[in-house]
């Protein structure tokens, strides 16, 4: 059977890579004793398959992995029985039987919303860039692919831009991002906004299907609220 | 307890692989907050990835952790980038687990594997705000201590490590955490702390100690004051049974080398490879019980969730448990046939064939075997006892059983080697290459060849170091022989690598002020290729009035006082003197584990016996059951002191030769 988890990443661990978590998750498995299905060949890897990689030094509260088992499980018990053996600041949030046949979560994701510090700049300050920054035509931004050096446009990915107060010095920006045809990262957006922003959160991952929009797997599905205070 | 994390997480952002600087390993302890307990800070001084994985750090981290008296944090080098920033920041070198500054602890304690990381300890230092040299920091600071093999010849460091510890550090770890504790709550001076420290024994002290220098040469080293002793014998655990460690080995949250659980199955090695310093320092042997092996295996896979277990000891393969203990990995439901087994350091046999194809079902990508020498002739002189029908039928083994590449071990610039020896390593490579090919149109094996060091405590202690030049010339003659040869992959290791290595491994106190103008010329991370500059020593050796042909090159004679003398790893002068006489004319040495004692010194000198559970040897060719001892064909060649050309090759005399003045 298929499964697929929501996880929160929050905290120390943040600095860890998309492929560290793929390790902490493959270990986890293991350890929780979890009848996870590999893949056959030369190099058998357990059959795991991850959402859009989260960069490095950014938080989220919404990433997803989904895993093929052996055997029939009960999803509900498996955050309980996973969350001992993922370090801290992992944390599995839900988790949701899914049909053998559904489409991955790099096919299905369309957009994801973010919480951004932006340390040091005043909330006007702060929307006056994001004013200027919607109203550009195009957002062009540099970015090494294979060596060379290439301009992106990023106006089209840019859905949403909002200015917020922060309780740190400062303000909070929320922008949702396309992930199409690229996923747009934290710290392009940066860029295309000449501030320099502090910590980025992933708070969801938008599935939109003509015109309606879903999350892969609502957190509400298990836990209420991710377990925010456990992070270092 | 002060922590400099918020200090330390906004430079990450900043950084390759932040991840490396930000601990919580599984298995990783949480400091206790009490100043009662005697404070370490264990420090591997090369980047997390290699340093995580070392057992010895590991061990003594748990053993500390466990004591009453004493509590264990670690830190590792931060690649240049982080320096840099912790630098500009005026954060400090810091414990991953507490985030608290190195000078705050009462010991920092290095952990010594590998002679060209000096120049981080001494920088590692220096990032802990401390002063470098050991005269200059007083009874505030912390006690800079180390360990590991390369304390077997302390010299080099000995102006700034404040004390060595010479062998296994798991009895003694404890004993100095009592004496500094008693030192702390009396207040003693540093002085007073050192006196007694000398007295513990393994424990060398070398502000203690005079070496006194006569025409340009190491004349002796004597120790200043009485009960201090004049020879430092190395510790030895009598039974690794009763040290189950790691309990709780470190998993980390990003890759690392050997990122695997690793089980010791024996520690020390009587194979008697000449050119190998870890065979000789860890004497005798000493095994664990299968039932042990086998209950640390199965508690660790479980705890960790690794999928591979490495058996860890010099030679896994003569483990006299080694074919229940893999059968019972294999077999184990619990493991489900996703387990893989690796033996480092196999031996070159068809039983070991046998033993791989057993155990690595899955994954069977390469295979590594090090018969070191090119030709039979040499691996007597060295003592690697691999004949070339068992080197074949062991790789004729290998693509047979579904291996595609194999990889060979050799060493160029060994005692009485030859051009023909040289040409040999691509010879036996190339024959390896054609038996793969009856198998595999696609097999390949690679021949990776690296300089010899002669190393302290070993038989080739007196032989002097080829030249960069010589040992370039015989890579180029690597390079000729291997051209055009289809399936070959030549690689070798950097011989001007080998010469700055040359310079540490047997220097005198004198090299310390080589390595401190090294490091000040900013040369750290010397392991690595990208900041490796062999200019740097070169200009420093040149600055102390030292010569590469005086440190590295140049012969040792009999009757030289050798710097690490004061210093033994329980073998006999003499007996590593007659080995080097055996080596010189090709004559191979007996495994003792089997065969009557010929006291090296390890176990009579230092009361310990050898812990081997099977009577007989193993299984296997020439390397197990009946080793060829027969005479080797007389040396072609002469070995010249003092010529610093290395030996030249063609000469027609004996080996064994004069090599006195």
């Amino acid at each position: 059977m298929k499964v697929r988890f929501r996880f929160a990443k929050l905290g120390r661990v943040r600095w860890t890579s998309h492929r560290d978590v793929a390790r902490m998750w493959e270990r986890a498995l293991r350890r929780g004793r979890l009848p996870v299905s590999y893949t056959g060949g030369f190099s058998p890897r357990p059959q795991l398959s991850f959402g859009l990689a989260l960069p490095t030094g950014c938080e989220s509260v919404a990433e997803y992995v989904d895993a093929s088992f052996d055997a029939q499980l009960d999803a509900a018990e498996l955050p309980a029985r996973l969350d001992p053996h993922l370090p801290d600041g992992v944390s599995v949030v839900a988790a949701a039987p899914l049909d053998d046949r559904a489409p991955s979560l790099q096919q299905e994701v369309t957009s994801c919303t973010w919480d951004i510090d932006v340390p040091g700049i005043s909330l006007d300050v702060l929307q006056a860039a994001l004013d200027r920054t919607l109203g550009a035509a195009t957002l062009p931004v540099h970015r090494e692919r294979k060596g060379r050096r290439m301009i992106d446009d990023l106006r089209p990915s840019v859905l949403s831009l909002h200015a917020a107060t922060a309780d740190v010095a400062g303000s909070r920006l929320h922008a949702e991002l396309a992930t199409r045809p690229r996923g747009v990262r934290p710290v392009e957006l940066a860029q295309a906004l000449g501030l320099e922003l502090g910590m980025a959160r992933r708070t969801c991952q938008w599935i939109e299907r003509a015109g309606s929009r879903r999350e892969p797997l609502a957190a509400s599905a298990v836990s209420p609220d991710p377990v925010l205070g456990r992070a270092s | 307890m002060t922590s400099l994390w918020p200090r330390i997480e906004p430079l990450l952002a900043k950084v390759a692989k932040p991840a490396r600087y930000i601990g919580g390993e599984l298995g990783a302890q949480t400091p206790v907050d009490d100043p009662g307990r005697v404070a370490w800070l264990l420090v591997y001084p090369d980047t997390y990835e290699i340093g995580l994985p070392n057992q010895g750090l590991q061990i003594l981290y748990e053993i500390l952790n466990e004591r009453a008296d004493s509590r264990a944090e670690r830190a590792y080098a931060p690649w240049t980038d982080m320096e840099a920033e912790m630098r500009a920041a005026g954060v400090p070198l810091y414990s991953l687990e507490g985030g608290r500054p190195a000078s705050e602890f009462d010991v920092i304690a290095f952990n010594l594997s590998a002679e060209l990381t000096y120049t981080n300890v001494l920088n590692l230092v220096d990032l802990a705000g401390l002063p470098v040299r050991s005269a200059q920091r007083h009874g505030g600071h912390p006690l800079v201590v180390a360990g590991g093999h390369c304390a077997f010849n302390p010299e080099p460091l000995a102006d700034f490590v404040d004390a060595f510890v010479l062998g296994d550090g798991e009895e003694v770890v404890g004993e100095l955490s009592a004496l500094v504790a008693s030192h702390n709550s009396g207040g003693g001076e540093r002085h007073e702390l050192l006196l007694e420290l000398a007295r513990i024994p393994g424990v060398y002290v070398p502000a203690l100690y005079d070496a006194v220098f006569e025409d340009g040469r190491l004349g002796r080293v004597v120790p200043r004051a009485s009960g201090t002793p004049s020879v430092v014998e190395k510790r030895v655990i009598a039974d690794l049974g009763a040290w189950p460690y790691p309990k709780q080995q470190l998993v980390p949250l990003v890759e690392v080398v050997h990122d695997r659980l690793n089980v010791e199955v024996f520690r020390g090695c009587t194979r008697g490879c000449r050119f190998c310093q870890a065979g000789m320092i860890t004497r005798p042997v000493r095994e664990r019980s299968s039932a042990q092996v086998d209950a640390m295996v199965r508690s660790g896979l479980e705890r960790t969730g690794y999928d591979e277990v490495a058996l860890t000891s010099l030679s896994s393969a003569d483990f006299s448990g080694i074919g229940s203990t893999v059968a019972g990995i294999i077999n184990d439901p619990e493991c489900s046939g996703q387990v893989s087994v690796s033996l480092p350091s196999l031996r070159v046999d068809a039983f070991t064939v046998g033993l791989a194809t057993e155990i690595q079902k899955v994954r069977r990508t390469g295979l590594t075997f090090a018969p070191e020498g090119g030709t039979w002739r040499m691996r007597q002189v060295i003592n690697k006892l691999i004949s070339e029908e068992d080197l074949y039928a062991a790789v004729d083994g290998a693509f047979a059983h579904g291996w595609r590449r194999v990889k060979l071990y050799f060493l160029i610039g060994l005692p009485t080697e030859t051009d023909e020896d040289v040409r040999g390593i691509v010879t036996l490579a190339r024959n390896c290459v054609e038996l793969g090919r009856r198998h595999h149109r696609g097999a390949s094996v690679t021949a990776s060849v690296g300089g010899f060091v002669p190393k302290p405590q070993t038989p080739f202690q007196w032989f002097g170091q080829n030249t960069t030049d010589e040992l370039r010339r015989k890579v180029g003659i690597l390079k000729d022989a291997a051209r055009g040869v289809r399936g070959l992959n030549l690689r070798w290791h950097d011989p001007e690598a080998t010469t700055a290595e040359g310079i540490v491994s047997r220097g005198d106190r004198r090299v310390g002020a080589v390595i401190e103008h090294v490091f000040r010329a900013g040369g750290t991370f010397q392991e690595w290729s990208e900041h490796f500059d062999l200019t740097l020593w070169t200009e420093a050796l040149e600055a102390a009035g030292l010569t590469l042909e005086e440190t590295v090159f140049r012969h040792r004679p009999e009757a030289e006082v050798l710097p690490w003398d004061h210093l033994s790893a329980g073998l006999h002068r003499d007996f590593l003197w007659q080995d080097f006489q055996e080596a010189l004319s090709g004559h191979g040495l007996e495994d003792c584990r089997w065969t009557p004692c010929y006291d090296c010194g390890a176990c009579t000198g230092l009361g310990v016996e050898h812990v081997v559970a099977s009577a007989v040897p193993p299984a296997g060719g020439s390397q197990g059951t009946g080793q060829d001892l027969t005479r080797a064909d007389a040396v072609p060649v002469r070995l010249l002191v003092g010529d610093g050309a290395g030996a030249p090759v063609g000469a027609t005399a004996t080996a064994g030769a004069e090599l006195s003045r």
